[in-house]
């Protein structure tokens, strides 16, 4: 069915909401790829089977035009979705009601017959089964009410947990490709481009460059061919910002191409996704082929005589593809190695043809500003990082999962507010934002305004958005470490600091981890680094080293602790844990001397054993089998 | 003002396409590994990095002048990060200079010495890699490759080729043939452009000076040398002397003083090869077949040819090149002369080349087991030879060739430049053609260095179009519009090195234009300078075909001086094992993953058998592995089963191809 006009649009968009307005409830299960490893696609079939055994009739394929009229209607007409993620992945299963707004988590198959009992009959929601926060112990029952969600701002992810991803009629109630018809009925394409710029939207995947300026770059060269490209190459460790984007509401990131297409004049986009998303690359490719089907992709879309299609490429899952130059290379099948810029892809893309290329996210925000004016972006965020912005939250805080807030938040807000604080009572010692390239923020950047600008000058960066909580067991030389050994693999070796530096200064912290630091390394490491951080080509060399730097700003101490006194302040580099027994718990049973496989422990039966720590090889045989607990791994 | 300003000094920006250009111009000499005029920009070695007020460090060879531009040259950002590239690069390379081939050549030993490196603090090589000495004319140590893919660049964008690329990530990136395969197994043609363009020692040309020593020390061997036309404009500058300055009788001198019994001239067979050819391509034109007729002397080209356009190899002239039809001369004919045996003759020539080194080894070049060309030297390992003798080239008597292959035609010596060997065919063709004679000898035309030239010739009311490429990506490109019709030619030269023979890989190092240039215009020189302009006046080849060859293209002139050309696949040796059978009666299941095959989807079809072998539950029967070519191609995909090549299995084709002879074979 092809959708002729913007007048069609809006039609079609009102009957269906008209037909979703029938159902009195829906569930919504999360098939997100975190809640589906947990299972929740049988937590689905489960709810579902229940329901048609309570005779409570289902539309599971959501019926808007052809209702089936040989069914006896439900007594509570429930409708039954897949949803994209909904961000709280440590959660899942996730399991949400409209229009009630509850949330039950962690739901497993038993759970399945009591849920639908209460939803059937309609009385209070199942208290074990709501969220209870790991910190205060208070449980809530609506999902807007966790401090989890109450303190985001959800647009690029607006509708992510909310539509089924797979049924383009569901993104279209929800306001899909109303932005294309207003920029494609109403604007040019220079006034598109001139909106971006307006917006203040800067690029979501790391550099922030402005994105209005991208597009006027690339609208204004002079080329019949062009192209758009979206980078889906999101390699992070610990970042599913653009995954979940892909998964939850793939049409916001064909309808945010489709207008870039329309301003900067290109009919073809690519999509590079990483083919480690299987579920991404599945959805978006659904996504696409309904996007056609109802003719809002390919030819003489809503009537106007733009024309736009989009390929998906799958990519190998190298980092470095998400550097665009190396993207672009990987696309045309060569090998994925950043070149030199300029010439920038808005002059000279992909195939040499003028490219704009943007991030997953940045797409995602485009409808929004076009459907609501650059002034309602400007508003929220910043001055100069206007907007939104996503971020993976991990590491040691209560809440972990996918978050979107206004940019200029604070990171108080974000570990304590949404994060709900540290886990096991611990303290804060840092987060690590950025990812690889990023670099720490430390208990004095609590109350700092998150924005590009302010990380940067921070020693850190927001990149792809992936945020690790730190608390006072970690170590950051470990951390340092455990990144540079990330970007050495992931180095695509053509530069030579980022090729041969990264594998030094891999070797460097290695040995400080394993507690053969030299006097010389830190001179060594900082001057190692600031030479591949000024020297290399591409992104991924430049930033490289800042976990190095960063540390060297703000975690000095705790470095030279493991070079000088070969000493982990954190206790967590094994190799410079020393074993001691407290005499005075310790009962002399002797069992620790009899375990110890190097027989560094030595004692009388009765009288406190002591360890000779240069036998002592720290496998922790003998705490494992102290019975009085006497046995200590020292910092 | 269009200005901008270097290490505080105001520079006018004229048309310079990036800083480094500009930079250099002002007499700043940056310093880079993987910056070549000639190539690309990679922008992968950033020792030509400067840093710009407000910008921070760029690498100069990639950011074109802009006006306003402050920038330094040697701030101590700058000098931070060259030191440091070049500490590492030295860390991780194998440092034994003083056994090294490049040593002395070498950039990455320049550059180190010119920055003063001293210590090393970032550890050393952790990894040996194996050498790749499989090939007959360059070796590959990766332990010294600095990764700097001027190489690969060369192979690619210049010779059209790309036989080297890179592998791998991070700190355990290599380059190297697909599939980690060694030279011999893959299309390289041998040209050696790569090993001339290596900054360091990772790809050299594989030597053979002992060879050499040990058969001059042989009292038992006749030892015949012959001196290619390019080597006299070279050789001078490994002493100091300018390049194209003419050496010939130097070379000659030394060669004899170095202990050759025989000192001859390449160009003797070069005439030869002129009226062989020249005679194939006038009998082309009278009986319009299989044009446009290309030259045949460049192995590399040949080489080349036979890997990628096997349809194509009936448009080679069937002359052999003249070191091969010198060689045969040698050992056929004034052996006997002699009153020796082909074997007591030792015979070596002085290339410029690395393909000739390959070249003496091709079968048709061995009569009853005997080469008829024994060993090759290049200009380069000449001049080694004549240092370690001790000779003070500069201060050598000059000397002649011995008879009988001392006299040429200057048609003869341009054979080293690009455009000498259709211009030297050009001036036989002529009178050929015509019967009168040719007064105006000079072709200007074909000659000096585009990539491609074309010339219109009149010979006498009959217009022959030429064509003559250097560089085989040039030559791709050209055979690619003659495919389509897009050009025509009656016949076209091809050298594989750009500027041709002058250019060769085997030449005194030489990355600067202006030296070939200054070495072609030698050779032309050196034309000028000759008593007779043109191959046919040669009275010395008018005595070959009198004694001995009867008449050009006569039954013997194509038994010893023309040769035939072979199919080559893109890749050989050794198939890749993919499912290794225990089984006693195991079948053996080869698919074939050849460019041919593997556009028709033999990907698919390999794993499609692999599925099916699986379903079946007879996996562990079958030795299954993906192979380079069946010679299939026509009906590709192809598939090997035990002996039986079985075409046209595509994916679908593939469960009756399995039941049919997979599966009923097995032991279920």
């Amino acid at each position: 069915m092809n959708i002729g006009s913007v007048k069609d649009l809006k039609e079609l968009r009102e009957q269906w909401t008209a037909n979703l307005g029938k159902q009195k409830m829906r569930i919504l299960v999360c098939a997100g790829t975190g809640c589906v490893a947990n299972g929740s696609l049988k937590i689905y079939e489960a709810i579902k089977n229940q329901l048609e055994s309570h005779n409570v009739f289902i539309p599971v394929e959501l019926l808007y035009e052809d209702e089936a009229t040989d069914r006896i209607l439900p007594p509570v007409p429930v409708g039954m979705v897949k949803s994209g993620c909904h961000g709280f992945c440590e959660m899942g299963p996730l399991v949400r009601l409209e229009p009630s707004g509850v949330l039950y988590t962690k739901v497993q198959p038993e759970d399945v017959a009591g849920l639908v009992e209460v939803l059937i009959s309609g009385r209070e929601p199942l208290q074990h089964k709501l969220y209870s926060h790991p910190v205060t112990g208070e449980t809530y029952a609506l999902e807007r009410e966790i401090p989890f969600y109450k303190y985001q701002t959800r647009n690029a992810l607006g509708n992510c947990g909310k539509i089924d991803p797979e049924d383009i009629r569901e993104a279209i109630t929800h306001g899909a490709y109303q932005g294309l018809g207003q920029a494609l009925t109403g604007l040019t394409p220079e006034e598109v481009c001139g909106e971006m710029a307006k917006s203040g939207l800067r690029g979501r995947g790391g550099g922030g460059f402005a994105t209005g300026f991208k597009w006027e770059a690339t609208r204004v060269a002079d080329n019949p061919e062009k192209y758009v490209v979206c980078n889906g190459d999101e390699v992070d460790p610990g970042a599913f910002m653009d995954r979940s984007v892909m998964e939850g509401d793939p049409h916001k990131v064909i309808e945010g191409m489709a207008i870039a297409g329309y301003a900067v004049g290109a009919d073809q986009g690519y999509i590079y996704v990483r083919a480690e998303y299987p579920l991404a690359v599945q959805r978006l490719r659904t996504a696409i082929q309904e996007a056609r089907k109802f003719g809002l992709l390919g030819k003489n879309i809503l009537g106007s005589g733009f024309c736009f299609d989009i390929k998906i490429k799958e990519g190998a899952g190298a980092f470095v593809c998400g550097e665009e130059t190396a993207l672009l290379a990987s696309i045309q099948g060569e090998r994925g190695m950043p070149r030199p810029k300029p010439p920038f892809p808005a002059q000279s893309g992909l195939w040499g043809k003028p490219t704009l290329i943007n991030n997953v996210e940045t797409f995602a925000n485009v409808p929004a500003i076009i459907i609501n004016g650059s002034g309602w972006f400007k508003r929220q965020g910043t001055e100069k990082s206007p907007g939104t912005k996503t971020f993976a939250l991990t590491g040691q805080v209560a809440n972990t999962g996918l978050i979107e807030v206004p940019m200029g938040i604070t990171l108080r807000e974000i570990v304590f507010e949404i994060g709900g604080g540290i886990r096991n009572g611990k303290k804060f010692k840092a987060v690590q934002i950025g990812g690889p390239s990023g670099g720490c923020l430390t208990r004095e950047h609590l109350d700092m305004k998150l924005d590009f600008d302010s990380l940067v000058s921070a020693g850190a960066m927001i990149g792809s958005g992936g945020l690790v909580v730190m608390d006072e067991d970690t170590c950051v030389v470990e951390v340092a470490r455990f990144f540079m050994n990330f970007t050495q693999n992931e180095s695509c070796g053509k530069c030579v600091p980022c090729r041969e530096g990264t594998k030094r200064m891999l070797e460097i912290l290695q040995r400080a981890v394993d507690g053969e630091g030299r006097p010389g390394d830190p001179d060594d490491l900082e001057e190692l680094a600031l030479a591949v951080k000024d020297g290399s080509l591409c992104g991924l060399g430049k930033t490289a080293p800042n976990p190095i730097l960063s540390m060297f700003k703000y975690f000095k101490d705790e470095y030279m602790a493991h070079i000088i006194e070969k000493k982990c302040p954190a206790g967590v580099c094994n190799a410079l844990a020393t074993y001691t027994i407290d005499a005075a718990l310790c009962k002399g049973c002797g069992k620790c001397g009899r375990t110890c496989p190097v027989q560094a422990i030595t004692g009388v039966v009765k009288k406190p054993y002591v360890i000779d720590p240069a036998k002592c090889i720290k496998c922790g045989a003998c705490i494992a089998i102290c019975p009085f607990k006497a046995i200590r791994e020292g910092k | 003002m269009n200005t901008l300003s270097v290490d505080h000094q105001t520079v006018a920006i004229k048309n310079e396409k990036s800083l480094l250009e500009l930079i250099r111009n002002m007499g700043i000499e940056l310093p880079t590994f993987c910056y070549n005029s000639e190539l690309s920009i990679y922008g992968a070695c950033r020792m030509c990095v400067v840093e710009i007020e407000g910008r921070g460090i760029v690498a100069s060879c990639s950011t074109p002048p802009a006006p306003g531009m402050k920038i330094f040259t040697n701030s101590p950002r700058v000098q931070r990060v060259r030191k440091t590239v070049l500490e590492l690069l030295l860390a991780n390379h194998d440092r034994e200079c003083t056994t090294c081939e490049k040593s002395g050549h070498c950039k990455l030993q320049e550059l180190a010495e010119r920055f003063g490196v001293r210590k090393i603090r970032y550890g050393e090589r952790d990894l040996k890699l194996p050498l790749d000495t499989s090939g007959k004319s360059l070796v590959r140590d990766p332990n010294k490759c600095i990764l700097c893919g001027d190489c690969v660049r060369m192979c690619w964008e210049v010779q059209g080729i790309g036989v080297l690329n890179f592998s791998n990530r991070g700190s355990k990136v290599q380059v190297g043939p697909a599939f980690n395969k060694n030279l011999a197994e893959v299309d390289c043609v041998n040209c050696g452009q790569c090993s001339a363009i290596c900054p360091t020692g990772a790809i050299v040309v594989k030597s053979e000076i002992d060879a050499a020593w040990t058969a001059l020390h042989d009292p038992t061997k006749l030892v015949v040398v012959q001196v290619a036309p390019a080597v006299r404009v070279a050789l001078g500058e490994e002493f100091g002397l300018p390049a194209g300055e003419i050496v010939t009788g130097k070379v000659v001198a030394a060669l004899k003083k170095l202990g050759f019994d025989k000192v001859f001239d390449t160009c003797v067979s070069a005439d030869l090869t002129v009226l062989e050819e020249t005679h194939e391509l006038v009998e082309r034109l009278e009986n319009p077949a299989d044009l446009p007729l290309f030259t045949s002397c460049c192995p590399a080209w040949v080489k080349y040819a036979e890997h990628n356009e096997p349809e194509f190899l009936k448009h080679l002239s069937t002359c052999r090149s003249p070191q091969q039809m010198f060689g045969s001369l040698v050992k056929k004919y004034w052996a006997k002369e002699m009153g020796k045996k082909p074997e007591d003759i030792f015979t070596v020539s002085i290339m410029p080349c690395t393909a000739k080194k390959f070249e003496i080894t091709r079968p048709e070049f061995t009569t009853d087991g005997i080469p008829d060309v024994d060993l090759v030297l290049t200009t380069q390992e000449l001049a080694r030879m004549i240092r370690e003798s001790g000779l003070l080239f500069h201060q050598l008597e000059a000397a002649s060739f011995d008879t009988p292959f001392g006299f040429t035609s200057g048609a003869g010596v341009i054979f080293g430049a690009s455009g000498g060997v259709a211009e030297a065919a050009l001036r036989a063709a002529y009178e050929m053609i015509s019967g009168k004679v040719l007064e105006q000898v000079n072709f200007e035309e074909v000659r000096g260095f585009q990539g491609l030239k074309e010339a219109a010739v009149n010979l006498d009311g009959n217009e022959i179009k030429v064509a003559v490429v250097h560089g085989l990506g040039n030559a791709k490109k050209l055979i690619g519009k003659i495919k389509t019709g897009k050009s025509f030619y009656h016949f076209v030269e091809v050298m594989a090195c750009p500027g041709g023979c002058i250019g060769g890989a085997g030449q005194p190092v030489a990355v600067e234009k202006a030296v070939k240039e200054a070495r072609a215009k030698g050779i032309y020189h050196a034309d000028i300078l000759s008593q007779l302009r043109k191959s046919q006046d040669n009275p010395i080849i008018a005595k070959l075909y009198e004694k001995w060859l009867e008449q050009p293209n006569s039954h013997e002139a194509h038994a010893t001086m023309h040769t035939k050309y072979i199919t080559r696949g893109r890749i050989t040796g050794e198939d890749i094992q993919l499912l290794t059978s225990k089984h006693q009666q195991k079948l053996d299941v080869a698919v074939c993953v050849g460019t041919c095959c593997y556009l028709k989807g033999s990907y698919d079809t390999l794993q499609e058998l692999m599925r099916r072998a699986d379903q079946a539950g007879i996996g562990d029967q079958i030795n299954l592995h993906a192979t380079f070519c069946l010679e299939g191609c026509s009906q590709s995909p192809s598939v090997r089963i035990n002996e039986e090549i079985v075409g046209g299995v595509s994916p679908e084709q593939v469960d009756s191809v399995f039941t049919s002879k997979i599966l009923n074979r097995s032991q279920r």
